[in-house]
């Protein structure tokens, strides 16, 4: 009786067993991120006005993404360590290359052309620069002391202002963020932060009038009064909010969206796939969606605070909030609490190269609690 | 703060993590947090506002126009039709975003396409713009079929007038939207317009209709309206009245019918007039009704009423007389004349020969008073009733304010204003016994109230006395028709100008009634300042009468009531000859 009981569960243990053993994934952080990226499927569908094709690419594209997890999964982590500071020094390269000879793309220069594929050398650098902060700081004295945090800022410095001259603020932002979050990691002095929190609310009137171009300024105004510009830049936040403001509690249902349905959402699939969601599936559509994302980043934090490496653990914990910071930021801009820039929601916005910089991250977290020296009994 | 610490330390415990990392996942519950309080404000709170703000962008309520009723004459004749057609709208902004479809739109429009590109960048921001108004309905059917992005459909009405000219002053004339702006088409808007319908619509982002919802309440069209007209005898006097503006010069003219037992207005040209199926080329100045907007000093054709005020009084008798002798006379420091020397006359004589002088003499012993109170009782001074826009009151200034001569220029038809509706309808009194009916520009069903005027004895009188105007000794002898008996008055008046009375400008009126044995019609036809030779009244005005006089006793198959004597047992073989002549006459209207 008792080995019956027992039976499925032995079942799931030799499942999660075989998933982290042969697949180096975590079968914890796979059911969330899956669990999302079929929400986002379904979502899309409706958005996509139920276009069978769209469902086909979503899921071809899903299943490469999810492939690519596998394979940098395969990885051992400190592989990851012995390529980032090279990684790094290229991805510059390439930078400093778009700034001087870059393809014109949608206005500005973010593309960088090799003749074969077509590519921003900035969501390298989103993957480049955790890993190359974690594997120098790992390797000096913990917490850092303060020439490290120096050159660490440096490291962090350079491709931010040579992304954010491109111009793409909001990548050269996150990109900043992500190595910022590794100092955080490493034990960074809260003196530093508060300064650096003080020195942030000084550059923002500086960014305002010297750094910012008149669109991004037009955002971050209308903003404050989405109505002052309604069929300008004010128009993608009001439709937003009008989709999700209409769902109500428990939405609309799936389909019934009229807003998206009647082309007055635009990015229904890309960017503003929350709305989307929202106006179907309601407030408790929400919650359960942002329960899910919470649950990632939490695994994401665990797997850092349980990782066998200093670097890794300080990878780890960027991936892990550079993912939350997609997250807020997306669903600020969807609910008209942020300017909108181009965040796309992780796992749930249809497009190609955020799935591969998401896809990357993950990978890495998968490798760093699988791929490990012995294994623990931590779950 | 150190408890805060301690929360988020026990929680960071919990879930497996160290402290940084319980900072970390604190700060994205709380921005979860702050998040999902903004969607419980949005889809919560303010749901409502959001969910109607998405049915205002998304649902459209459009208008769907009312068909406006028809104006029909007196036998259901259409004299104003609205067609079915289309109006072309476009989104500057939405199309602007397509310039294949406006190419294309221009193609299908047959206008040039540069002209509408101009046009659509000019007006980029604005939402709705007409391309083409009244469209046919297989034109609109392509531009439907084409299914162009910003490119919108409207049902419209346009209306349409058969008898063109013939009527265009009374009718006047509605706009491109329908809306009555002259004439019966103003006046009686309200009951021919209809009530506007509304249908919900679905539409896109592109403001492309998706779905139709359907009719949230339909239009409810305008109601006919049948006149009093009679569009045979409308073209008829018309035909003839224009016909006579043209050859004597006149500056304009009218012609008004009535029949006498109902007050309905048969028939009531006015000339020069215009086209009202080409709005574009209206001259405002040619749509004002001479019948009705227009007053004028009657002159002698308001003699009868001081004559039929003298019988009525019981002072005067139709045989007794008045010496008119030697052509003029001095009243209250003015001389009234006559045409020349009439010496003694009766009462008919009086009227036969439209003496002043006769008729001052009456006022002045029956007084201010009485002629004021027998002209007001014609309706004189007052507006008519009928409703028509711009209606003049004429004018009749209180007895008492009148002086001597006053009471004597208000007898012969001087120092009062009329409208030719309101002498026709004083006419219509005299020939219905004495019996005043308001007129009445709209078909009856039911006989209009009455109210007396004069005596049965007195009207009849008088209306027989007026037969000998028409004589050959009389005014106007080429106002008689052949086969009846014609009553009737000629009034040639001096136009006021700059330095008081002209002596060279008139108008010329003649009012009159047939057959005179029982008046069924009356007819005042009004030429204003003849200008090409013939000024008198009996040259200008009475030849006009005769013609819309004979052609509408012929129309309307009235009984002759002056055949030439004929031997016994042939009059009955005669009368289908003249029932063949008014057949005849019908065939040529």
């Amino acid at each position: 009786m008792a080995s019956d009981r027992l039976q499925p569960m032995r079942l799931g243990d030799r499942l999660g067993a075989t998933l982290r053993s042969v697949f180096k994934l975590d079968p914890v952080l796979l059911f969330f991120v899956a669990l999302i990226a079929m929400i986002g499927v379904v979502a899309g569908y409706s958005a996509a006005e139920q276009s069978e094709a769209w469902v086909e690419r979503s899921i071809v594209r899903l299943g490469l993404g999810f492939g690519l997890m596998l394979l940098i999964a395969q990885i051992p982590q400190r592989w990851y360590f012995v390529v980032a500071p090279w990684l790094f020094a290229v991805v510059v390269l390439m930078l400093v290359a778009v700034w001087l000879v870059g393809d014109m793309g949608g206005g500005a220069k973010r593309w960088l052309d090799l003749g074969v594929i077509r590519f921003q050398p900035a969501e390298l650098m989103k993957v480049a620069m955790p890993m190359t902060i974690a594997w120098f700081l790992a390797r000096r004295p913990l917490p850092p002391r303060p020439l490290d945090v120096l050159a660490a800022m440096l490291a962090v410095g350079i491709p931010t202002v040579l992304i954010a001259g491109q111009p793409d603020l909001g990548s050269s932002l996150l990109i900043m963020a992500s190595g910022l979050f590794v100092l955080f990691f490493a034990g960074l002095s809260w003196w530093y932060i508060g300064g650096f929190v003080a020195l942030v609310a000084a550059a923002m009137p500086v960014m305002w009038f010297f750094v910012m171009h008149a669109y991004q300024k037009q955002r971050v105004l209308t903003l404050f009064d989405p109505t002052s510009d309604p069929l300008g830049a004010g128009y993608h936040t009001i439709q937003s909010m009008i989709a999700i403001g209409s769902g109500g509690v428990w939405g609309k249902g799936w389909l019934q969206g009229t807003q998206s349905h009647l082309d007055f959402l635009p990015e229904g699939t890309t960017d503003f796939i929350l709305a989307v969601y929202a106006e179907e599936f309601g407030l408790v559509g929400l919650l359960v969606l942002f329960l899910l994302y919470l649950a990632v980043i939490w695994r994401g934090l665990w797997i850092a605070e349980h990782a066998e490496s200093v670097e890794g653990r300080l990878l780890a914990a960027s991936i892990s909030m550079t993912f939350m910071v997609y997250v807020l930021v997306n669903a600020g801009m969807v609910l008209g609490l942020l300017p909108v820039v181009g965040a796309p929601l992780p796992l749930m916005s249809y497009g190609g190269t955020a799935l591969v910089t998401i896809m990357v991250g993950l990978g890495m977290l998968m490798s760093i609690r699988t791929q490990r020296s012995f294994l623990g009994h931590d779950r | 703060m150190k408890a805060a610490w301690a929360f988020i330390t026990r929680w960071a415990t919990w879930l497996g993590v160290r402290w940084r990392a319980g900072v970390v996942l604190m700060v994205f519950a709380f921005a979860a947090v702050m998040l999902l309080g903004r969607a419980v404000q949005l889809q919560v709170t303010e749901r409502d506002f959001y969910a109607e703000q998405g049915g205002d962008r998304q649902q459209r309520v459009q208008t769907i126009a009312a068909h406006r009723g028809m104006i029909t004459d007196r036998h259901g004749e259409p004299l104003a039709i609205s067609v079915a057609m289309h109006a072309i709208w476009i989104d500057p902004k939405v199309i602007g975003a397509h310039p294949e479809a406006v190419t294309r739109l221009a193609k299908i429009l047959d206008q040039p396409a540069a002209e509408l590109q101009r046009r659509v960048r000019e007006y980029g921001s604005r939402r709705f713009l007409y391309v083409a108004r009244q469209v046919r309905p297989s034109l609109a059917e392509a531009v439907r079929a084409a299914k162009l992005p910003g490119v919108g459909l409207k049902r419209e009405y346009k209306r349409f007038y058969p008898t063109a000219d013939v009527t265009a002053p009374l009718l006047g004339f509605a706009n491109i939207d329908d809306e009555g702006l002259a004439g019966i088409e103003l006046s009686f808007d309200e009951l021919l317009a209809g009530t506007p319908g509304k249908r919900r619509i679905l539409k896109d982002g592109d403001g492309r209709e998706i779905v139709d919802l359907g009719v949230v309440q339909a239009a409810r069209p305008g109601q006919d309206l049948a006149l009093s007209i009679d569009r045979r005898l409308q073209y008829l006097a018309y035909r003839e009245l224009s016909r006579a503006v043209e050859e004597h010069d006149a500056l304009g003219g009218s012609a008004t019918l009535m029949n006498v037992a109902t007050g309905e207005v048969l028939a009531m040209a006015s000339a020069p007039s215009f086209n009202p199926n080409n709005r574009a080329a209206i001259d405002p100045s040619l749509t004002r009704h001479h019948s009705i907007v227009d007053q004028f000093e009657p002159g002698s054709a308001v003699k009868p009423f001081t004559v039929a005020a003298a019988l009525a009084s019981g002072r005067w008798q139709p045989s007794d007389t008045v010496d008119t002798a030697p052509g003029y006379r001095r009243v209250g420091g003015f001389t009234i004349h006559d045409h020349r020397n009439y010496g003694t006359l009766d009462m008919t004589g009086l009227l036969e020969k439209s003496s002043n002088i006769g008729a001052s003499m009456l006022a002045e012993d029956l007084g201010a008073q009485v002629i004021w109170n027998t002209y007001r009782g014609l309706g004189f001074g007052q507006v008519t009733g009928v409703g028509f826009p711009g209606e003049a009151s004429g004018s009749l200034s209180l007895w008492r304010d009148w002086r001597v001569a006053d009471t004597a220029a208000h007898s012969y038809g001087y120092g009062l204003a009329v409208t030719p509706l309101q002498l026709a309808s004083a006419y219509v009194a005299l020939g219905n016994g004495g019996q005043f009916v308001a007129p009445s520009l709209l078909r009856l069903d039911d006989p209009p109230e009455t109210r007396p005027v004069f005596e049965p004895e007195v009207a009849d009188r008088v209306v027989g006395m007026l037969r000998s105007v028409v004589s050959p000794t009389g005014t106007a002898p080429e106002a008689a028709v052949t086969g009846f008996q014609v009553a009737g008055k000629t009034g040639t008046v001096r136009r006021l100008g700059e330095g008081g009375y002209s002596r060279t400008d008139y108008n010329t009126v003649f009012a009159g009634l047939a057959p005179a044995s029982d008046p069924r019609l009356a007819l005042v036809v009004v030429l204003h300042r003849p200008n090409a030779g013939k000024v008198y009244a009996g040259d200008v005005a009475a030849p006009v009468f005769q013609r819309v006089m004979s052609g509408a006793l012929r129309m309307l198959n009235i009984r002759p009531d002056n055949l030439p004597e004929l031997p016994a047992g042939q009059i009955a073989g005669d009368l289908p000859s003249v029932v063949a002549d008014s057949n005849r006459s019908r065939e040529a209207g």
